[in-house]
């Protein structure tokens, strides 16, 4: 098909239609129209013999081999050397993924640029649902009024009894939380002033795996590897294919993941050691191809890296797994780690400490200062927003406004989250919201002009239907996966369907965006998980 | 805005009386988008919901309303021999045309929505927006005399029968318009079909055409228009002008080629659609407007629309080449019709109507992006073949269109199976890939891995 990256092929069609027509026309050389339809018929032809003449010599300086750096040598610019950024002068040698589909959602509110230091925040927790794959109750291993250390195992998981999960911050165990049905949803620790960590002995460099696993599991790191499909905490009985390393968000709002490692650069290639010794296979970095310069990233050695560049979910590690190499059931388990992740492992193998410590965004329109924090996991929400005074209307999450978790100013950052958003209700209804839509929202519809950044709300926009879908899922999902299809094979536990049609690339994430694009309001993401859930339970 | 909706919210029955509560829930969410906030999932949602979606294809018909309530009166006047110009007796034309058009759209949607309001209640959701396109598009696809009872009818077996016994909008297999279309061409075959029928009010009394008497709604304008010194339609009876067939150019190009079309109308006349037919589907210029509308703002998916404009060019030009090259005035009617060229066959008849409007439907079209263009090219190209080689009736498109639908999942299956059998090969040459870099990397001793500890 390359020879359609010019408008030529189509042009001649359209001028033979043209000519065609007018050579049956019985029309009288007075007729103004045609004139005007000869007129553009020959610009047309003039065109198309200029046309075919370049296209002649693109293909002839290719062929003698003067078009060595496959630039344009053509006269005319190419259509997509006209309509996309260009790609920056470092990526010249590098493996690029360029990805048309996607949306970046332009909300007001984006996190500033530094860090702040200084906010204090008192209370921390573990929240055992932020860990998929578990059973509901876990086995506790401490009480209120215990005293941790950073590391200290908390509990673990009754099936998977050798993963343990560990504090976050050293300091005093104050509540223990329960949830639906008594599972336990936080085990709250007061944070001590002076931080201290558990201490470690570390295995030798050249530690069999064996050894490797064992040490990892028992100092609660272990929680940083998650298994995909299912995104599950790993298995540590399966040797995974591949390891994967996202080192960008392009999340709505996301923090910038350029911040968490500004100063920690060694740590987070101690850490990609690590996990090189955990597989046979690659560990593959996913990195940002729109940032102008190479970032501290580009320097990290002994992974394999792969630049992408594109709107929204680009940054996702499950669209970069599928551009690189596929995950899947039994030999094609792969685990992912996010920059924390690494960053934890990068502490704890060089110097010796288990630390959780990470770079958050605050961000959302009802902010007055939206920006980066520096803290641990599980920060208590209210304490991290203690400077802004918000109203009773507005909705906090722990992540981002695609997949985020919906907490009050009580509840907990989750384990994996880098973000806290903060949105504002849309409890109202709008008068013609739907004809004449007056407030600001966010749509990929070209019916709906987004002309620049606009504070959300939680509004539905519209109810619920039965899947009346045009084409809007395949305009925001960068993956050669049919996601109608597949959510319905899901509804009706075709299992053959689910496996064939790519379940297993899949978790929420990555449908997120084609939920927030839906018409027909379908919820995606739910259907997904219980998808996933009798995928797991079957196999 | 507070004060309105509080106001309105007074009204709101209980749910005992499901009919109520449901027909309240459907004014209420066309008066306000509601306050329900999300849950679960994302957290924010595209602007675009499916009322809106709908709104779009109604907006892009609005034109064809327009034109079409005013063709009615011209053709009807024409036929007649009266207001030849376009402008003359404007103000007959138009009251002639309302007169004929409203209570065509008042049954659709009094008896389609009335429908979907008892079904909605007994199945207790809320009512779906589907009739909002379907009762847009009924309409333009009558012939302008259709007797409402018909219509009713017709529009009672499309919508039960087509849509809600199989679960409502975003369900159904066919397109609702075209069944309710198709029900009226085979139930009531005898009088739907032949020449007359698209032009409104005229009369056949044995082989002698009569423009049929004005009734009261006519005389009442007559009286406004007398007053104000204008032309009024009169008693009516008068018979036709001399020469008047009431053939539509289809109907003659399938006796006699494009010669025979040409005896009766110019081509510009054909291609902006001041030619009888059926209330909205002449104009092209004005459906091409419709047709950039929604294909710039992705309502309709291009690519049925593109694929069903080479599949038409493509099946025009096999039928051209089919046809004998030097027609003669013994050559078969068939023959003529076949050798007519692709871009006039393309603004005669509904064509452009039907690929834009109906082929488009996102449920019973296919869908996936390949499905698209195979079941938009398909269309097209089936449609031309019965348009042109079925004897009984110049047209084809409702049966093609339908034909289609039904075939959609199954050019779906097929796509979703060469998806499956891609991912896999995929997979297997990146896990090759993925070997040859293995090879170069155990050969770098900097990197400790299991494989050489």
């Amino acid at each position: 098909m390359k020879s359609f990256q010019r408008p030529a092929g189509l042009l001649s069609l359209l001028m033979l239609a043209a000519i065609t027509l007018q050579s049956q026309a019985d029309v009288g050389g007075s007729n103004l129209v045609f004139y005007g339809i000869t007129a553009l018929a020959l610009l047309i032809f003039f065109f198309m013999i200029v046309s075919v003449a370049d296209n002649f010599m693109v293909i002839e300086s290719k062929a003698k081999g003067i078009d060595t750096d496959e630039t344009n040598m053509g006269l005319f610019p190419r259509l997509s050397d006209l309509f996309s950024a260009k790609k920056a002068d470092y990526l010249e040698n590098e493996h690029v993924v360029t990805l048309k589909k996607g949306y970046d959602i332009p909300l007001e509110g984006e996190p500033a640029g530094s860090v702040d230091d200084t906010l204090n925040v008192t209370r921390f927790a573990v929240n055992p649902p932020d860990y998929y794959g578990l059973m509901p109750i876990p086995k506790m291993e401490v009480e209120v009024g215990d005293a941790v250390k950073a590391g200290d195992v908390i509990f673990f998981d009754k099936k998977l009894n050798r993963i343990k999960f560990a504090a976050p911050v050293s300091g005093e165990v104050i509540a223990i939380n329960r949830g639906l049905k008594r599972s336990i949803a936080e085990v709250v620790i007061l944070a001590d002033k002076e931080q201290t960590s558990r201490k470690y002995d570390l295995p030798a460099a050249d530690a069999s795996r064996a050894d490797l696993v064992d040490f990892l599991l028992d100092s609660g790191a272990w929680p940083v590897f998650r298994q995909r499909p299912y995104n599950v905490v790993a298995d540590p009985d399966v040797v995974p294919r591949d390891i994967f390393v996202s080192t960008f968000s392009t999340a709505p709002l996301a923090a910038d993941l350029k911040l968490s490692i500004a100063g920690r650069e060694e740590e987070f290639q101690t850490g990609i050691d690590v996990l090189n010794r955990l597989t046979d296979g690659l560990v593959y970095l996913g990195l940002d191809g729109r940032e102008p310069a190479p970032t501290a990233f580009s320097a990290v050695a002994n992974a394999e890296k792969r630049y992408f560049r594109g709107a929204h979910p680009a940054g996702n590690v499950g669209v970069q797994i599928h551009h690189i190499h596929p995950a899947g059931p039994g030999e094609n388990t792969v685990w992912t780690v996010d920059v924390n992740g690494v960053l934890l492992l990068g502490e704890l193998f060089k110097n010796g400490r288990y630390s959780t410590e990470r770079v958050i965004a605050l961000s959302g329109a009802p902010l007055s200062q939206p920006r980066h924090v520096r803290t641990h996991a599980g920060a208590n929400l209210g304490e991290l927003l203690q400077d802004d005074s918000l109203t009773d209307n507005v909705r906090i999450l722990s992540g981002d406004v695609l997949t985020g978790t919906q907490k009050g100013s009580e509840g907990f950052l989750e384990f994996y989250r880098s973000q806290v958003t903060v949105l504002e209700e849309g409890n109202e209804a709008e008068i013609f919201g739907w004809l004449l839509p007056l407030k600001p929202r966010a749509s990929i519809s070209p019916t709906i002009p987004t002309l620049s950044k606009f504070e959300a709300t939680t509004n539905t926009h519209g109810e619920k239907r039965a899947f009346v879908v045009n084409n809007d899922y395949e305009q925001v999902m960068p993956m050669d996966i049919y996601t109608q299809q597949l959510m319905k094979s899901i509804m009706v536990n075709d299992f053959e369907s689910m496996e064939g049609l790519g379940i297993y690339e899949l978790v929420e994430e990555d449908v997120a965006l084609a939920e927030f694009a839906c018409v027909s309001k379908q919820p995606l993401q739910q259907i997904l998980r219980e998808g996933l859930n009798t995928m797991r339970e079957q196999g | 805005m507070k004060a309105l909706h509080d106001f309105v919210k007074k009204f709101e029955p209980d749910h005992s009386n499901k009919l109520a509560h449901t027909t309240y829930d459907a004014f209420y969410t066309f008066l306000f988008q509601p306050d329900t906030v999300t849950k679960g999932g994302v957290h924010i949602t595209d602007g675009m919901d499916l009322k809106r979606l709908m709104v779009h294809v109604v907006l892009a018909l609005q034109l064809l309303y327009v034109f079409g309530t005013w063709n009615i009166g011209h053709q009807h006047f024409v036929a007649l021999g009266q207001y030849n110009g376009f402008l003359e007796g404007f103000h007959l034309k138009i009251i002639y045309g309302l007169i004929q058009i409203l209570p065509i759209f008042v049954v659709t949607h009094v008896v389609g929505l009335g429908i979907e309001f008892i079904y909605a209640a007994r199945k207790g959701h809320s009512v779906e927006e589907g009739f909002l396109v379907s009762g847009a598009l009924i309409p333009l696809i009558m012939p302008p005399d259709i007797p409402l009872v018909w219509l009713a009818v017709s529009i009672i077996f499309a919508v039960v029968l087509g849509k809600e016994a199989f679960g409502g909008t975003g369900m159904n297999i066919w397109n609702v318009a075209l069944l309710a279309r198709v029900f009226i061409f085979f139930a009531y075959p005898t009088t739907i079909s032949g020449d007359e029928v698209w032009v409104a009010g005229i009369v056949k009394e044995g082989t002698e055409f009569y423009g049929a008497t004005y009734g009261w709604a006519h005389g009442f304008f007559d009286w406004i228009f007398s007053g104000l010194g204008w032309s009024t339609f009169g008693e009516g009876g008068m018979a036709v002008a001399d020469g008047w067939t009431g053939a539509t150019p289809l109907g003659l190009a399938a006796k006699g080629g494009w010669d025979a079309v040409t005896q009766y109308y110019t081509e510009s006349q054909i291609f902006w659609g001041n030619i009888p037919g059926s209330i909205g589907e002449s104009s092209a210029p004005l459906i091409i407007i419709g047709m950039i509308f929604l294909m710039v703002t992705r309502i309709a998916d291009y690519r049925v629309i593109v694929g069903g404009l080479i599949g038409f060019m493509v099946g025009a030009l096999m039928l051209n080449a089919i046809a004998p090259p030097v027609l003669t005035d013994d050559t078969p009617g068939i023959f003529q019709f076949m050798a007519i060229h692709p871009l006039r066959q393309m603004i005669m008849g509904s064509f452009l109507f039907a690929i834009t409007f109906m082929a488009t439907d996102p449920v019973s079209s296919a869908d996936t992006p390949t499905g698209k263009w195979i079941y938009g090219f398909l269309i097209a190209f089936i449609g031309i073949i019965i348009r042109v080689l079925n004897p009984a009736y110049p047209e084809g498109w409702m049966l093609s269109i339908l034909l289609m639908n039904t075939f959609a999942p199954l050019i779906d299956h097929y796509v979703y199976q060469a998806n499956v059998k891609r991912r896999v090969k995929r997979t297997a040459a990146m896990a090759k890939q993925r070997d040859e870099l293995i090879t170069k990397r155990i050969e770098n001793p900097e990197i400790v891995s299991p494989s050489n500890v």
